[in-house]
């Protein structure tokens, strides 16, 4: 990572009135009032694609944790997503429904997945690293594809979501939105409470300068390697969520445009910032939406506009809210 | 504790047809200030690199403290209390000097498989931080982050961070490599003042710096010994004066590769 590039951590202790706060603030009192807004309105449309947005938003956190702070760039994280996908879907159809089973086993499977794939990876840097996730991850694509009893390309229905007893139905929507904004929160806390533990040093110190922190004596590559497991498990996790919203699995959860779009909502939030991946996803993925009601090739507007983000904002929206260029 | 700290014997380095380090031998006792000289491309950085493992020797063995470590990674040699300091400015950009120093010291406090708790709260991991700072001339900017530093400054960072690690032997790969001439002589006072409490093997072009603080010396050629002893010793070796002292008008200051 090139030192234009690189994040910076200092912003954790500005006054809670600055810009960028005060964005976070009103973004985080706006996705409160989502399902308020839903039901007064009758818009329920609205309410999917936030619950979408905020699925979405764990793993573009998941992914920061690894890529904004440990500086390990990996364009094979929607992996996760399909992982933790597959996982309630395989259950489910073969009779095992309750959430209880399904969500632990869809984040151990994927921080499995992610201790092998870690393992064999991490000790490659850069665009080497880049390319192996990616290679892992369409192997993973192509696995699912084969998985013929699984629905194959074509993709497998859930016809029930995650179960857990009586006190919580996913099935209402409003209560499901409510879930999934309290885990976001959840993986944003512990994020936060990772990045300025011993832990969280370690891994930021490696990210920055790995050849010092060897000479002072760190082993960097253990750390580095469970960052990339807690990642990956919390992506698990929103695998797991996506599923259940979707009501549907297919090989598409993990298309490698897939990786690319979290990639892009980290880095268009801003890359080691704790709301940056929030942010990004919300402007990510409503740009997305907007822009394909007004045009058909909604990617020919969002180009130029991450075009522009890469160029002119190397700290993302937060950056750009706490008035730092470092280009 | 062993007679010699450090014992290398034969140490061979080869890239290509070019030979940094060749059949090296020398020994550093404990509390000798060590300094290792030579025109560019002698060798020198290559031997830091080597004695910190870096770079791993065809040839050769290196033995700190009894023990054989020619096949020990870097950071278990820093365990062992071997630390090096960088002829490049080499920190953690974003933190503080004090962050910097701190992670030093958090390298030495057991394993860093702790995920909750705030580090930068911890008096265990700040403490010997600032008194590592102190140490160095540097308590009044532990704040302040390491983008804000001189380069005169950063210098003395670069030796508190290999102090942190409470080291036994320490590698000074070129401290005075930048500085000016009044930096230098502040350089100079500082690290008289670690001599007697440390080992310290001190790679350096300014050869005012290393007469000054140097009980003993090993001068590299070409990747080979020409000669070792004390500073008197070689100052008057007929072979150092030719290969070396003779260039002394460049000495100054310094910022080469060695």
């Amino acid at each position: 990572m090139t030192a234009a590039a690189d994040p910076s951590i200092k912003a954790a202790t500005t006054s809670p009135l600055a810009p960028r706060n005060a964005v976070t603030i009103v973004l985080l009192a706006v996705l409160a009032l989502i399902p308020l807004y839903a039901t007064l309105s009758g818009n329920s449309f609205a309410l999917t694609l936030f619950t979408r947005v905020l699925i979405l938003a764990i793993g573009a956190v998941s992914l920061n944790l690894i890529m904004g702070y440990g500086g390990m760039v990996s364009f094979g994280h929607a992996a996760y997503l399909g992982i933790g996908g597959y996982a309630v879907g395989i259950l489910a159809k073969e009779g095992i429904g309750s959430g209880f089973i399904q969500w632990p086993v869809a984040v151990a499977v994927s921080a499995l997945y992610a201790l092998v794939v870690g393992a064999l990876s991490l000790r490659t840097r850069g665009v080497y690293f880049f390319m192996i996730t990616l290679a892992f991850a369409q192997m993973i694509y192509y696995v699912a594809i084969g998985l013929d009893r699984y629905g194959g390309d074509d993709g497998l229905t859930i016809y029930n979501r995650s179960q857990f007893g009586g006190a919580i139905d996913l099935n209402n929507k409003t209560l499901f939105y409510y879930v999934c904004l309290a885990l976001l929160l959840g993986s944003i806390y512990l994020v936060a409470r990772i990045v300025n533990s011993r832990f969280g040093l370690v891994i930021q110190g490696a990210r920055t300068n790995e050849r010092r922190m060897r000479a002072i004596g760190f082993p960097t590559f253990r750390y580095k390697l469970v960052c990339f497991v807690i990642a990956g498990a919390m992506c698990g996790l929103a695998g797991a969520l996506l599923a259940n919203l979707t009501n549907f699995i297919s090989p598409a959860l993990m298309h490698w445009t897939r990786s690319g779009d979290l990639i892009v909502m980290v880095a268009l939030g801003g890359l080691g910032t704790l709301f940056g991946p929030l942010i990004g996803a919300v402007a990510f993925l409503l740009l997305e939406e907007g822009l394909s009601r007004v045009t058909e090739y909604p990617n020919l507007i969002l180009g130029p506009v991450l075009l522009l983000v890469a160029i002119y904002a190397h700290g993302g929206i937060e950056g750009l809210l706490a008035g730092r260029r470092d280009g | 504790m062993a007679e010699t700290l450090l014992r290398v014997e034969g140490l061979t380095k080869r890239f290509g047809g070019v030979v940094p380090a060749d059949a090296i031998t020398l020994d550093i006792a404990p509390g000798e200030v060590h300094a290792v000289i030579g025109p560019n491309g002698a060798g020198k950085t290559t031997l830091i690199g080597l004695l910190s493992g870096e770079l791993s020797p065809q040839r050769g063995r290196i033995h700190f403290d009894g023990a054989d470590i020619t096949r020990s990674p870097v950071h278990r040699r820093s365990r062992l209390g071997l630390a090096r300091s960088f002829q490049i400015t080499s920190l953690f950009r974003g933190f503080t000097a004090l962050d910097n120093v701190a992670l030093a010291v958090q390298a030495h406090r057991g394993h860093s498989f702790r995920f909750w708790r705030d580090a930068r709260a911890e008096d265990e991991l700040r403490e010997p931080a600032r008194a590592a700072l102190a140490r160095v001339g540097l308590a009044e900017r532990a704040g302040t982050h390491i983008e804000r530093l001189s380069h005169g400054e950063l210098r003395q960072l670069e030796i508190a961070m290999a102090l942190a690690t409470a080291p036994r032997l320490l590698l000074l790969d070129e401290p005075m490599a930048g500085l000016g001439p009044e930096e230098s002589a502040q350089m100079v006072r500082m690290l008289r003042q670690l001599k007697g409490s440390m080992t310290i093997l001190l790679v350096e072009h300014d050869m005012e710096a290393v007469f000054a603080l140097a009980d003993r010396l090993t001068v590299l050629v070409y990747g080979r010994i020409i000669a070792s002893g004390g500073p008197q010793a070689i100052r008057a070796d007929p072979a150092v004066r030719q290969a070396y002292l003779g260039e002394k008008e460049n000495s100054g200051t310094s910022g080469g590769h060695g």
